[in-house]
């Protein structure tokens, strides 16, 4: 997609929601501060509601409504003030990409309450992983990813306000029939889309669109924009009859089969078919790895105790105060309220007549800290006869350089270790590095492999380890040659079913994993089980250790 | 507030609605989570639901809805012995709520002017006799988890701050909705729901049609809508206030029992309150179906629902507790 035509398309859904801004929810629009977010705020000019610009770190009164602390000390009596919610409105929300997950849940529950918002989430993300949070994207129509375009391109403009102040009012008598329904719903379920709510914009979108072009029903050509502009972020899957060679290439596809080879046969074809082809072409190429990647992020920020640094009002190392109110979370610093309040009290004495500190809301500030979480190295050991006997030495030479970094940045380490019929814990989560090192050193090698047994006992210290507010990573050394299955029989077969399965459990807890090879010649075994795991893969290289540790550490502190 | 979306208009999700109806024949079942992906319909259903209950009859002018004069706490002083009728409440609990709205606190207006000490009830006293949603649950603060705890466990809210000292009953069945990429819950608080629902969208084609075709209806013609399913919700009302007078009636046979237990040391459930749980909803299944006796498939039935959420997670398990639940309950009840 050109740059020109993602703006066109943004301007196509901007109109839309003018038409139709509480039924269609509201728009993400990706873009750094510059000229083209300008633009498109200019544009959003159209949409019918006041609008206010909020930004995540908002305090909670501005926008949810709360005490009136001012007022109510001036009147002596409880004010409250309304908040933004209150009233019909687009709240514009800027940085989107930094609303915390609960920020966003309160958001969206306060929206579905009162239902007469529009929210334009303004995300200024640069990496994949910095998006809005899922929650509000769900509940609002379009998304709009405008990165990497010039100014240029924003000639297109929104249709005038006339036009679309009558297109609003024509709305009400857009007729859709069963069949563009049914075709949006399955076209929806070829994508693995699962929520109902993309069929449902999809719709009221398309008869928006309608309302615009001055019809009174919808035809064919706006359902398929209404799909393209619905439908293309939300895509989890490429459609099975489509291939996914064709629906990589820009340009729209032409399959070799034949179903849609000439234009006029695209006329027979059922719709549904016609809006997956639409919604195809739009979808850019690496968006699955993109979801993936978004995924990961998202499953560190959930959950309590994941994530590598954060805010805290409690506890860890002290950070300025910041002006605030003191809430349930958050604790009075009162020297800083003093200090504050000092400079203040000449002027404020004559006012207030024989009080000895005179202190104004205004001068309250609030106790912040930042506080690390530990990172916790789980290594899983292949102890068995079939490494032991290539390269277990040097194994443990690079286990044991890992251990030494992971001294140094004060990490907590875990070892397990596999061989025989199955897996052991030799050391749970502790800081005792000395002690690690000890047991690695001593640990013996034969047997066969219990690989699946060892991810096992993995995947339940990094489970114990985000419990206790840790962030665990892996790292596997093995040759990728389970041979015991998990009931700690002899059956290869088995075992590397086992093994794939229990791969793919320790993948669904998004940890990052390495996965090193120490088998003599590194070869498949390994490499596949880094890709059920989705790991990094490291054969380890001949006789350099050092080198080894520094990969890993490099891949497992990205 | 506009209507809500109908209860029974909704497509499919056929256990979520058994379990709310359920814990409307017979509270003390306990609470109801939901866990599901966005956009199943957790929220609507809910909603749905608090417009399906039946009336209450309570004191007027009693901030905890009391059921008889006499059952006023001390402290209420606008108590009218009127009795009305009002719509069982069902209390949305926001995120981000503070403690003292959840439990009352000292009235700051009554004691800034009058300069007395007053009792400003709260979340909790309102949803006495009813219920408490709760949207995304395992975002909530868990300092309000471990309040909410303990109060729906013992069924008193005692306040004891800022010079007050108050107690109120706060029966409440709790209703938790979450989406599990978002977090998980403590079992401490899982294990005090009584049941556990997993939601999905449904695969089927023509079930996802119909349900946006219903919901399209309800957004464009919204009145016409509701009169179409008014005899629905009627009649489920109904069924839901039979089977409340037929509850006493149900005995639960000692084969029934035995199986409840033996259910329970199968799948290795912490506690007696799994079986408790299934007790009573397998009774409450049975008089919302209008029998005497709950039989074996009843219990087949509730058992996912009831001890789902109970089981220590298996990491080897890819297809989910209820999964293992189910296919306990056939060899069990085999």
């Amino acid at each position: 997609m050109t740059g020109r035509t993602a703006w066109q398309a943004a301007m196509r859904a901007l109109s839309a929601l003018a038409v139709d801004p509480v039924g269609l929810g509201g728009i993400t629009v990706r873009a750094r501060v510059g000229p083209v977010q300008s633009a498109f705020e200019e544009a959003s000019d159209a949409l019918p509601l006041p609008r206010h610009r909020i930004n995540p770190t908002a305090p909670d009164a501005q926008l949810f409504g709360g005490l009136d602390v001012l007022a109510s000390l001036q009147e002596g009596r409880v004010v409250q003030q309304p908040g933004l919610i209150a009233e019909p409105a687009v709240l514009m929300l800027t940085s989107a990409e930094r609303a915390t997950g609960r920020f966003a849940a309160r958001l969206a529950q306060l929206l579905d309450q009162k239902n007469q918002h529009c929210l334009v989430l303004l995300d200024e993300g640069i990496e994949d992983d910095e998006v809005p949070p899922l929650t509000l994207r769900e509940r609002i129509a379009f998304s709009a990813d405008l990165t990497g375009l010039s100014w240029r391109d924003t000639d297109q403009k929104v249709p005038a306000l006339d036009v679309l102040s009558l297109a609003r009012q024509r709305l009400g008598q857009i007729e859709t029939t069963t069949e563009h329904l049914d075709s949006l719903v399955a076209a929806a379920a070829q994508f693995g889309i699962d929520s109902l709510r993309a069929p449902l914009f999809a719709l009221r979108c398309a008869r928006a669109l309608a309302a615009i072009d001055g019809q009174d029903k919808v035809d064919e050509p706006q359902i398929c924009e209404a799909a393209e502009l619905v439908y293309a972020a939300r895509a989890t899957r490429l459609p099975e009859t489509t291939d996914t060679s064709e629906a990589q290439e820009p340009p729209p596809p032409q399959p070799e089969s034949g179903e849609s080879g000439s234009p006029g046969e695209t006329q027979s074809m059922p719709l549904e078919d016609i809006l997956v082809s639409a919604v195809a072409a739009q979808l850019p190429e690496d968006i699955f790895e993109q979801q993936r990647r978004q995924q990961i992020a998202r499953a560190k920020a959930g959950g309590s105790g994941a994530g590598a640094r954060r805010f805290s009002q409690r506890r860890g190392r002290p950070l300025a105060s910041r002006p605030g109110r003191p809430n349930g979370q958050s604790r009075i610093d009162v020297v800083a309220t003093l200090r504050s309040a000092a400079p203040f009290q000449g002027l404020r004495k004559k006012r207030e007549d024989g009080a000895k500190v005179v202190i104004y809301p205004s001068d309250l500030r609030v106790r912040r800290y930042e506080t690390h979480s530990d990172r916790l190295l789980i290594m899983a050991v292949d102890a068995s006869g079939s490494s032991a006997f290539a390269r277990m030495a040097e194994a443990k030479g690079a286990a044991e350089l890992l251990l030494a970094r992971g001294y140094a940045a004060r990490d907590h380490v875990a070892l397990v270790a596999f061989s025989g019929t199955e897996a052991e814990v030799l050391l749970p989560a502790t800081r005792s590095l000395v002690q690690a090192k000890r047991r690695l050193a001593a640990l013996p090698g034969g047997g066969g492999t219990p690989l699946a047994s060892g991810l096992i006992a993995a995947t339940k210290l990094v489970e114990a380890a985000t419990h206790h507010g840790l962030s665990p990573s892996v790292v596997v050394l093995t040759d990728g040659r389970g041979n015991i299955a998990l009931d700690g029989t002899a059956d290869r077969a088995a075992a590397r079913k086992d093994t794939e399965t229990a791969a793919k459990n320790l993948r669904q807890s998004y940890t990052p994993t390495v996965v090193i090879d120490i088998s003599s010649r590194p070869g498949k075994d390994s490499a596949n089980l880094a890709h059920w795991l989705e790991a990094h893969y490291l054969p380890l290289p001949r006789a350099d250790a050092a080198k080894i540790s520094q990969a890993a550490d490099a891949a497992l502190r990205t | 507030m506009s209507q809500p979306f109908p209860f029974t208009a909704i497509v499919g999700q056929d256990e979520m609605k058994l379990a709310l109806i359920l814990t409307a024949i017979d509270p003390s079942i306990g609470g109801v989570l939901v866990f599901g992906d966005r956009g199943t319909g957790k929220s609507t259903l809910v909603r749905g639901f608090a417009a399906l209950l039946p009336e209450i009859k309570s004191v007027k002018g009693c901030p905890v809805n009391s059921a008889r004069l006499e059952d006023c706490p001390d402290w209420v002083t606008t108590a009218t012995d009127e009795m009305i009728s009002q719509p069982t409440p069902v209390i949305d609990l926001p995120l981000g709520v503070t403690e003292d709205r959840v439990t009352g606190a000292l009235d700051i207006e009554r004691a800034l002017t009058q300069g007395e000490k007053a009792f400003e009830p709260g979340l909790l006293a309102r949803a006495n006799r009813g219920y408490l949603y709760i949207d995304e649950v395992n975002l909530l603060e868990d300092h309000v988890v471990d309040l909410l705890l303990d109060v729906a466990q013992s069924g008193v809210n005692a306040v004891e701050r800022e010079g007050l000292s108050v107690r109120h009953p706060a029966r409440f069945v709790l209703i938790g909705s979450g989406n599990p990429e978002e977090g998980e819950l403590r079992p401490q608080l899982l294990d005090r729901f009584g049941l556990s629902v997993e939601v999905s969208s449904s695969n089927d084609i023509g079930a996802r049609i119909e349900a946006v075709r219903r919901r399209d209806h309800f957004d464009t013609d919204r009145s016409g809508f509701l009169r179409k399913w008014r005899s629905r919700e009627t009649k489920t009302r109904k069924k839901i206030l039979a089977a409340r007078e037929n509850l006493a009636a149900v005995k639960v046979p000692e084969d029934i029992l035995r199986l409840c237990a033996e259910l329970s040391v199968a799948l290795g459930a912490d506690g007696l309150r799994g079986e408790l749980t299934m007790l009573r909803t397998v009774r409450a299944l049975a008089a919302y179906e209008g029998r005497e006796a709950p039989q074996r498939e009843d219990l087949r039935r509730i058992a996912p629902m009831a001890l789902s959420h109970r089981l220590r997670r298996d990491p080897l398990d890819e297809a989910g507790s209820t999964t293992r639940v189910q296919r306990t309950a056939e060899d069990v009840l085999a």
